[in-house]
């Protein structure tokens, strides 16, 4: 638990360091959110119609932006070698990597996605929706973005590659993230979709970080 | 024969699908074969190379031993 | 010794099969071509477009099979690290991506005439476009690579994570499907398949089958050429003469026992 705290710790401050990356990860995804209304015209019941949709796939497209520096810098400057020869396992430090990626990306978007909502004249009654929406989904997306992150360790064009891994194995997320926001603007009940995007979370929590951890393995042979 | 072709008036859409399928199919099989051949031959060639260089490798790694 | 025993006996084992199995496939897909296209009943709805029918669902059973295969490779190489299973994942995914595009194509050109338009959102077409997806990702990352085998072991977890995440994928678009499909769309269900379709149907699905493995066989061999010439390469033999004597002779055998003879 300790070297899960330690690296937590490490890679946040890190990004905090840096503290370009959640603002570039936020930035890009409010300026993709607004090319939208660009591409299909400021009326305000379109719009309003496809606020959810828009919001999520660009969620998705901006923390698929930073998933290359989860491992990257790490596997260049040879720390990734060390924490695979380390005595805690690979899996509980993954998993903090992991949290650390999220709490600098996921979080800040959660954070955003609001204010996008009210640019896009969504309607009040999805915002509640679309924050447990994505509490549930971005963990997720990070921890499905790991795998691809780790897989592309050593690549040519990593960056490319790991959009083209990672994007089919998001849409379930963005199924069901949209789908809650949509049931709760029709004024349905959201639970079952929520449900479920709980249950990918509890998924990909117990089977990314030993695919992650395999991968990360295999990059170090 | 002519009605064969025309498939009830579709014979444009069924020609079409019949037509890409035989027409990747074979293509992903003559790149197989292809590729199979180059490479064979290049190994062949590299392998040659080593025959006619090994008996002389040897003998120096008898002498060394 | 593992690595050199199994290619070798791959070989030794497909030799003899490989022409017959080229015979069988020319057979059943000639066979399959006279009665799909000749010696069938013209459905009574559909008209002569369900004989699109006769390739377009072999090919999605083929999309789907090399996908399995694939993943079967993965966890064999896995569990047992066995070189050949990720030569036969790597052979196995142009084939299976061929199809699947095939699949989404004669999908196309079927649903053209029949529901006027080439492309509906349909939870089967959307599925097969995803797993078309995967297997491009798989490809290019396989391809990534300087070093093939690194590239095979990354493809094989990626068909791994991937086999996991399709029959959540296959959900999720079958729900998104019935939420947002109108009804007024017809279903994407084929004919019910009358006895008279049965036989062009398994005929091209065994035919199909049987050329995918011509393929796999004729690739894998095409892969471990490449894999020998790599380690023909890297043993150092063809450029400098100043390595040590026992460093080319143990390079040397390591290319022998990768590539293995023919």
């Amino acid at each position: 638990m300790n070297g899960f705290l330690a690296i937590l710790q490490r890679d946040l401050r890190l990004a905090l360091r840096q503290g370009a990356d959640s603002v570039m990860v936020v930035a890009f995804f409010i300026v993709t959110t607004t090319l939208f209304p660009f591409g299909v015209g400021p009326e305000v019941n379109i719009l309003a119609r496809i606020a959810s949709g828009v919001i999520w796939v660009s969620a998705l497209l901006a923390a698929m932006l930073s998933l290359e520096r989860v491992f990257q810098a790490d596997y260049e400057d040879g720390t990734l070698e060390l924490l695979t020869l380390s005595p805690v396992s690979l899996e509980l430090l993954i998993l903090g990597k992991v949290l650390a990626h999220w709490l600098t990306t996921g979080l800040p978007l959660i954070i955003a996605a609001p204010l996008m909502a009210v640019m896009l004249n969504m309607d009040q009654d999805g915002f509640v929706t679309l924050m447990i929406a994505m509490l549930l989904g971005t963990p997720a997306l990070s921890l499905i973005g790991a795998i691809g992150a780790a897989l592309i360790l050593g690549a040519r064009r990593g960056g490319v590659l790991v959009s083209l891994l990672v994007l089919p194995l998001y849409i379930p997320v963005l199924i069901f993230g949209a789908g809650a926001v949509e049931a709760a603007l029709l004024g349905i009940s959201a639970t079952a979709q929520l449900q479920i995007m709980a249950a990918i979370l509890l998924l990909t929590l117990a089977a990314a970080p030993f695919a992650t951890a395999h991968a990360v393995r295999q990059a170090m042979e | 024969m002519s009605e064969f072709f025309s498939m009830g008036g579709y014979g444009g859409y069924i020609w079409a699908s019949y037509g890409v399928t035989a027409l990747a199919m074979i293509v992903l099989l003559i790149a197989t074969l292809r590729g199979l051949r180059s490479s064979r031959i290049e190994r062949e060639q590299l392998e040659a190379v080593l025959q006619s260089r090994r008996p002389r490798r040897t003998k120096k790694t008898q002498q060394a031993s | 010794m593992h690595r050199f025993a199994k290619p070798s006996v791959f070989l030794k084992f497909t030799a003899p099969i490989l022409p017959w199995l080229s015979a069988l496939t020319v057979i059943l897909i000639a066979a399959g071509l006279y009665f799909s296209l000749i010696g069938s009943p013209v459905d009574y709805q559909q008209g002569h477009t369900v004989r699109i029918m006769y390739i377009h669902v072999p090919a999605a059973w083929m999309g789907l099979f090399c996908y399995v295969g694939m993943a079967i490779c993965g966890a064999m190489s896995l569990i047992w690290k066995h070189p050949l299973a990720d030569i036969c994942a790597r052979a196995t995914a142009p084939v299976g991506a061929t199809f699947t595009a095939l699949c989404l194509i004669t999908g196309s050109l079927w649903g053209e005439p029949m529901w006027g338009t080439w492309w509906v959102w349909d939870a089967r077409l959307t599925s097969m476009l995803i797993l078309l997806f995967l297997y491009l990702g798989y490809m290019a990352l396989v391809n990534a690579f300087d070093d093939p085998e690194r590239g095979s072991k990354a493809g094989s977890a990626l068909a791994l994570v991937g086999a996991v995440n399709v029959p959540i994928v296959k959900f999720s678009v079958d729900w998104w499907n019935t939420l947002h499909q109108p009804a007024s769309i017809v279903r994407m269900d084929g004919p019910a398949v009358d006895p008279s379709m049965q036989l062009p149907l398994a005929l091209m699905i065994l035919g199909f089958t049987c050329y995918y493995f011509v393929v796999l066989i004729l690739r894998v061999r095409l892969e471990l050429n490449e894999r020998r010439i790599r380690a023909l390469h890297l043993s150092g033999m063809f450029e400098d003469p100043e390595t040590p004597t026992s460093a080319k002779e143990q390079a040397y055998e390591a290319g022998h026992n990768a590539g293995a003879k023919q």
